[in-house]
C-alpha cells in the first residue's frame, strides 16, 4: 500500500505547520530528509536537509510506531514552520519519493477505519466528526463543480474523452471502416490540453499571491514623489521622504488591502546611474523587486516608463499633481489627489487575476495538473515518434484522466464509448 | 426420477460452456436441450473472436473451456487483428464453418466426463420454497437438481420482425415455454427489451466473386486454443464488396417499411452494430459502406454479408442487394429479420451470476442482456462453475477486473447494467495492458489448476511452457550491462550510465531477441515462443507495474465484502436516489459499490463504516 502524506493543520500561514505522513514507508520521510527516526513518541528536534545539503527547516519530528498510531500504521509528524514556502517544498519532496503518494480527502480517516483504530461501535457517537469531513467533501466537490471553473474542468474532459476516443476506435474497430489516420486531430487536442493544463499550472501562482498578498513596486526615478505616495496610501509615513534625490535607498513594504485584495507596497530607490555604491545596490535591489513583483506602478513627470522594465497589465502614472483639479492619469502622494484612481487602476488589474485562480489552489490539485501533463506529454512524444504505439498513447490518455479525476470525478469508459459511435459509423 | 448436482437449460454458447465447466468442477451434470444437434449452433455471423471478444475467448480456453477448441477445428479462416499494433490490442479471430463447430462442440460434449445431453423441452421449475430444485419436461417428467442454470438467450417475449410482417419468435410460440417465462415474470425482476438484427443470407454461387476484391487468412495463423498448433480445415478467403448511392436510394425511399423504422419496435439496439436501415440515416454523408461477404461453410453455399442486417420487407431486401457491386444476380436464401427480446437486467444478479430471489438459479448469456457467442460462453463458464460449486459445496469461483476480461464483463453487467446489447471492448478494460490474449494462460490456468477443473494434457503443457519461459527469464534478467558493453554489441543505446537487463532491452520498439546473441550467447538458447512471450512482457513491463498500485488499491476494496443481506434502508445518509440503486445492484464489496452510478466518496465511507460495524456484529 501506498504511503500517504498531507498537511494535517490548518491551511496557510501559521506559526507551526504540521505534516503527517502514514504507511509503511512512512520513517523514510525522516531518513529522506537526513533526518535519524527518533524513539517512538518522543518530540525531537532534527533539520530537514535537502538532497543538497541545504536546510529545508528545522522541525519537531515524532514516530508513531503501527499499530499505535491514529491510522494504525506507522506514522510520521513533521511539526515545521508554517511557512507557505516551507510547507509547499516538504510536499513536494515527499511527492517525490517512491511509493508516497498525497492523501485524499479523508484517507487517514479511512485507513483508521481499515485498521479498526477507530471504534466502530462508537461510530454513531462519531457522527459529528464523519459530518464535518462529509461537508468538506461536499464543499470542495461544489466548487469544483459549479461555475467558469467547473465549465473549464468540463472543457478539459470533453478533450480528453474526444482524443482518448479516436485512438480507441482505431483500437477496438480495427477491422471497420475507420478514419486511419486520427492522429492529426489527436496531436491538436493534446496540444491544446496541454496548453491550458499549463496555464492552470501557473494559476497556482495567482493563487499563491492572493494568499500572501500581491506585491506591487512602485518605480521610477529619483524624487518624483514615490515614498510620499507610499506613504499617502499606507496612511502613515512609513518611508522617510524629503526633497533630496535619491533619499530612500533600502525597499520599503507595507501591507495593505485594496478593494479587499491583499497587496504589499514596495518603495524602492529611484532609478538612476549612480556613482555612490550604496545608492547604486539600493537601485539594482529596484530592478530586482520590479522583475520579481506581481505588478509594477511606474510614476514619472512625463507619462514615461523604461520599456525594459514595463510588463503587461503594469500602471503608469504622472507624478507630482499637486495642482488641485489639473491631475489627469495622475497622482499626488502630497494632496492625496489621484489617489483613489490609481487604487481604481491597482484594483482592475489584479481583480481578473483573483479571479483567474482556477481549481489549482491548492498543492493537491497542483500534483494531479502536473500528473496529468505527464502524462499528456508522454502521449505526444508516443505519437510523434512512433508508429503503432497506440496501445501506449490510450495507457497514457487513461492515466491522464485518473490524474484527472481528482478534479472532476469519474470519466466512465460509457462516455468514451459514446463519443466514439457518434462520431464513426461501425458495425461490419 | 432423475437426480444431478447441476441442470443447464439450453445448448447455445452458454450453455455449452456452463455444462462443461461444472462437469470439469466435479459436479454431475445435464444439459437439456431441445434437440441434441442444437449444441454449438451459430445463429448469427460465422465468425469467432476479435477483439475483446477473441480475449475472451482465450481466457475460457485458459480454464480448460471448449469454445477455443471448437473455433480451431472450425477455423476457416484465421486473422490476427490489430497484428501491427501492440500485443495489448491484438484480438484473434476466426471465420467458422458452422456444421465443423457444431461437430467438434457435440464431440467434445460427448467425450466430456460426467455431463449428460437430454433432448427435451423445459416448461417450469420445481421449487423448494424459493429455492430451485430442480425443472419439468414438456413431457411431464421432473429432474431434480441442486443448481440450475439458465441460457435460454431470447426466449422472453422475443419477436421476429421483416418489414410489416412480425411473428413470435424462439420457444416463446408454444404454450408450455411460456410457463417457464410467466415463472420468471412471477419473481418481478426488472426487465429491459432489446434488439438486434441479422442480415439476408446469400446463395454464394450466385455471387459475382471474380468482380470482387478478397481478403485471405494470415499466412501464420494464431489459435484460439492454446492447446492447438496446426490448422485443422481447409482455409478460403472472404469477399469485399460496397454498398453504393443506388443502395442508398432504395432503402431511404422504403425506410417507412422498415420494422425498426415503422414504429413497431421500441427495443434497443447495439450501436456498434447498426442496421443498414441506421447507417444510412445517421451518417448521411457517406456515400458508401464496406460488407465482408463470410462463408458460412467449406461445402456450403450459404454466404453471410456482414455489414448489412436489416428489418426491411423481402422485396427491398432483394432489390438493394442487386444493386450492390458483386451481388447483381445474387439470390438471397434466407431474408434478413430484426428480433426484439427481453432480457433480465444483470444487475439483479451476484456476481457468481446467481439470482438471489431464487437460490440455486444462475443466469447465463443474451438472457443478461449481453450479445456475441464470446460473451455467453464466458457468462457460461462463471455461472456453471459457481452452479457446481454451491451444488457440491465447493468455494465459490470469482474472476476480478484485475485478472480478466470476464472478470471486466461480469463486475460490468452486474454493476453497470446494459443499455444495449454488452459486447466486449478491449477499452472497456482498464488494465488492458496485463490482460492479454497473448497471456491468458498466465493469468488464469494456474487458477484453473487450483480449482482442479485443468485436464492433464492441459496442465502438462501449461507447465512446460512455464518452464521454458521462466528459464527465458532467468537468462534474459540475470546480467544488467552497461550501455558500454550493449553499444559494442551493436546494439544502441543512449550513453545515460543506467546498466539495462536483456529483458528491458526487448522493450525498445527496435530491438529482437537475436539482436542480444551477441550481448550474451546463451540468450539463443530461449526457443522462440518464450522469446515473443518474453518481449511481449517487457514491452509492457514499465506500465504494468505503474498500474500495480491501482490494482492493489481495487483489490482492498474488493476484498472489503457486503453481505448479501446488507440493509440500506437502515443507513439515514444516503440519498433515496442512492439508496434504491445499492438495493437493485446489491453490490457484492466496498470496490463494486464505488462503482455504482452515483455514488460519491462521502456515501462510499458511509458504507465502509457499516460494513465493518455488521461485520463485527456478525463475528
Amino acid at each position: 500500500m501506498n504511503t500517504i502524506f498531507a498537511l494535517a493543520s490548518g491551511v496557510g500561514r501559521a506559526g507551526v505547520s504540521v505534516i503527517r505522513v502514514s504507511g509503511g514507508d512512512a520513517t523514510r520521510a525522516l531518513t529522506s530528509f537526513g533526518c535519524v527516526v527518533p524513539a517512538e513518541r518522543y518530540a525531537t528536534v532534527q533539520k530537514l536537509l535537502l538532497p543538497d545539503g541545504t536546510v529545508l527547516d528545522e522541525a519537531v519530528t515524532l514516530f508513531f510506531k503501527g499499530p499505535r498510531s491514529f491510522t494504525g500504521e506507522d506514522t510520521v509528524e513533521l511539526q515545521c514552520h508554517g511557512s507557505l514556502a516551507v510547507v509547499r517544498k516538504v510536499l513536494a519532496h515527499l511527492s517525490e519519493q517512491d511509493g508516497f503518494r498525497l492523501a485524499e480527502a479523508g484517507e487517514f480517516t479511512r485507513r483508521a477505519l481499515e485498521h479498526d483504530r477507530l471504534d466502530l461501535t462508537q461510530v454513531e457517537g462519531l457522527s459529528d466528526l464523519i459530518e464535518a469531513e462529509t461537508e468538506a467533501q461536499r464543499v470542495q466537490a461544489q466548487r469544483v463543480l459549479s461555475g467558469a471553473i467547473g465549465q473549464k474542468v468540463e472543457q478539459w474532459r470533453t478533450k480528453l474523452i474526444r482524443a482518448a476516443a479516436l485512438i480507441e476506435a482505431t483500437l477496438d474497430f480495427a477491422d471497420e471502416e475507420v478514419p486511419v489516420d486520427v492522429s492529426p486531430e489527436v496531436t491538436e487536442l493534446l496540444s491544446s490540453l496541454v496548453r491550458d493544463l499549463e496555464a492552470e499550472e501557473g494559476g497556482v501562482h495567482h493563487a499563491e499571491a492572493v494568499r500572501r498578498g500581491f506585491r506591487i513596486a512602485i518605480l521610477g526615478e529619483p524624487n518624483v514623489g514615490k515614498s510620499t505616495l507610499l506613504n499617502a496610501l499606507a496612511g502613515r509615513e512609513a518611508a522617510i521622504t524629503s526633497s533630496i534625490a535619491g533619499t530612500t535607498r533600502d525597499i520599503i513594504e507595507v501591507r495593505l488591502e485594496i478593494g479587499g485584495i491583499p497587496v504589499t507596497l514596495l518603495d524602492t530607490a529611484g532609478l538612476r546611474d549612480s556613482d555612490d555604491e550604496i545608492e547604486a545596490v539600493g537601485v539594482a535591489r529596484a530592478m530586482r523587486a520590479a522583475a520579481e513583483a506581481d505588478l509594477r506602478v511606474f510614476l514619472s513627470l512625463d507619462g514615461s516608463a523604461p520599456g525594459e522594465m514595463c510588463q503587461v497589465g503594469d500602471i503608469i502614472a504622472l507624478a507630482k499633481q499637486d495642482e488641485a483639479g489639473v491631475y489627469k492619469n495622475g497622482v499626488s502622494g502630497k494632496t492625496g489627489a489621484g489617489l483613489e484612481w490609481l487604487e481604481a487602476q491597482i484594483f482592475e488589474v489584479l481583480e481578473p487575476r483573483v479571479s483567474q485562480v482556477g481549481i489549482a489552489t491548492l498543492e493537491r490539485h497542483r500534483i494531479a495538473i502536473v500528473s496529468a501533463l505527464t502524462h499528456l506529454r508522454a502521449a505526444q512524444d508516443l505519437l510523434g515518434s512512433s508508429v503503432g504505439a497506440d496501445d501506449l498513447v490510450a495507457e497514457e490518455l487513461r492515466s491522464a484522466q485518473r490524474a484527472l479525476e481528482v478534479l472532476t470525478g469519474r470519466i466512465d469508459v460509457e462516455n468514451l464509448l459514446s463519443e466514439i459511435f457518434s462520431t464513426f459509423c461501425l458495425g461490419k | 426420477m432423475k437426480h444431478f448436482d447441476v441442470l443447464v437449460i439450453g445448448g447455445g454458447h452458454a450453455g455449452a460452456e456452463a455444462a462443461h465447466a461444472a462437469a470439469r468442477y466435479g459436479a454431475r451434470t445435464a444439459l437439456v436441450t431441445m434437440k441434441r444437434s442444437d449444441l454449438g449452433v451459430m445463429s448469427c455471423n460465422p465468425a469467432i473472436g476479435g477483439l475483446g471478444k477473441g480475449h475472451l475467448v482465450r481466457e475460457i480456453d485458459a480454464l480448460d473451456g471448449v469454445m477455443g477448441r471448437a473455433a480451431d477445428a472450425a477455423g476457416i479462416q484465421f486473422r490476427l487483428l490489430n497484428r501491427r499494433k501492440g500485443p495489448a490490442v491484438q484480438g484473434p479471430r476466426a471465420q467458422s464453418d458452422r456444421k465443423l463447430y457444431r461437430l467438434a462442440m457435440a464431440a467434445l460434449t460427448e467425450a466430456q466426463h460426467g455431463l449428460d445431453i437430454l433432448e427435451g423441452e423445459v416448461v417450469d421449475f420445481l421449487t423448494d420454497g424459493h429455492a430451485i430444485s430442480g425443472v419439468v419436461l414438456a413431457d411431464g417428467s421432473e429432474i431434480q437438481a441442486k443448481s440450475v442454470v439458465l441460457t435460454t438467450g431470447t426466449f422472453l417475449r422475443g419477436m421476429i420482425f421483416i418489414g410489416d410482417d412480425t411473428r413470435q419468435a424462439g420457444r416463446m410460440g408454444d404454450d408450455a415455454s411460456c410457463k417457464l417465462a410467466d415463472r420468471l415474470a412471477d419473481m418481478s425482476l426488472p426487465l429491459g427489451r432489446l434488439k438486434t438484427g441479422t442480415p439476408p443470407r446469400l446463395d454464394g454461387r450466385t455471387i459475382d466473386w471474380a468482380a470482387l476484391e478478397q481478403q485471405d487468412g494470415d499466412e501464420d495463423p494464431t489459435f484460439f486454443s492454446f492447446l492447438t498448433d496446426k490448422v485443422q480445415a481447409r482455409q478460403v478467403p472472404c469477399g469485399v464488396t460496397h454498398t453504393n448511392e443506388a443502395t442508398h436510394e432504395i432503402i431511404r425511399e422504403n425506410l417507412s417499411r422498415s420494422a425498426m423504422y415503422g414504429g413497431h419496435i421500441d427495443g434497443v439496439g447495439p450501436r456498434y452494430c447498426p442496421s443498414i436501415e441506421d447507417k444510412i440515416v445517421r451518417f448521411a454523408d457517406k456515400a458508401s459502406h464496406q460488407i465482408f461477404l463470410e462463408p458460412e461453410g467449406l461445402d456450403d453455399h450459404t454466404v453471410y454479408p456482414n455489414g448489412i442486417s436489416t428489418s426491411l420487407p423481402i422485396d427491398v431486401q432483394r432489390d438493394y442487394v442487386k444493386s450492390i457491386a458483386g451481388l447483381e444476380n445474387t439470390k438471397i436464401l434466407q431474408p434478413g429479420y430484426a428480433i426484439e427480446y427481453d432480457f433480465v437486467d444483470p444487475r439483479c444478479l451476484t456476481s457468481e451470476l446467481a439470482l438471489p430471489e431464487a437460490p440455486g438459479l444462475y443466469l447465463a448469456g443474451q438472457i443478461n442482456g449481453t450479445t456475441g457467442y464470446e460473451e455467453a460462453a464466458a457468462q457460461g463458464l462463471v455461472a456453471g462453475l459457481n452452479a457446481a460449486a454451491r451444488a457440491l459445496g465447493k468455494p465459490s469461483v470469482g474472476f476480478e477486473r484485475s485478472d480478466s476480461y470476464i472478470g471486466v464483463m461480469i463486475d460490468d453487467l452486474t454493476t453497470k447494467g446494459v443499455s444495449e446489447p454488452y459486447r466486449m471492448f478491449t477499452s472497456r478494460a482498464e488494465f488492458r495492458l496485463a490482460l492479454r490474449a497473448d497471456n491468458a494462460d498466465q493469468r488464469l490456468t494456474q487458477i484453473g489448476i487450483d480449482l482442479g477443473i485443468a485436464s492433464e494434457e492441459r496442465c502438462r503443457a501449461f507447465q512446460s511452457k512455464m518452464d521454458l519461459l521462466n528459464d527465458a527469464r532467468g537468462k534474459l534478467e540475470q546480467t544488467a550491462y552497461t550501455p558500454k558493453q550493449i553499444r559494442a554489441a551493436g546494439v544502441n543505446v543512449k550513453e545515460d550510465g543506467n546498466r539495462r537487463t536483456p529483458f528491458q532491452l526487448l522493450a525498445f520498439p527496435d530491438v529482437e531477441i537475436a539482436d542480444l546473441y551477441a550481448l550474451q550467447s546463451d540468450l539463443a538458447d530461449i526457443d522462440l515462443a518464450s522469446a515473443k512471450q518474453a518481449s511481449n512482457d517487457a514491452l509492457y513491463a514499465n506500465y504494468i507495474s505503474r498500474q500495480a498500485a491501482d490494482i492493489e488499491r481495487l483489490q482492498k476494496d474488493e476484498a472489503l465484502k457486503i453481505p448479501l443481506e446488507f440493509s440500506y434502508d437502515d443507513i439515514d445518509g444516503l440519498s433515496s436516489e442512492l439508496r434504491e440503486k445499492l438495493k437493485r445492484v446489491r453490490p457484492g464489496s466496498i470496490g463494486q459499490a464505488g462503482r455504482v452510478e452515483g455514488m460519491t466518496p462521502a456515501a462510499l465511507t458511509l458504507l465502509v463504516m457499516l460494513v465493518r460495524k455488521a461485520d463485527r456484529k456478525i463475528a
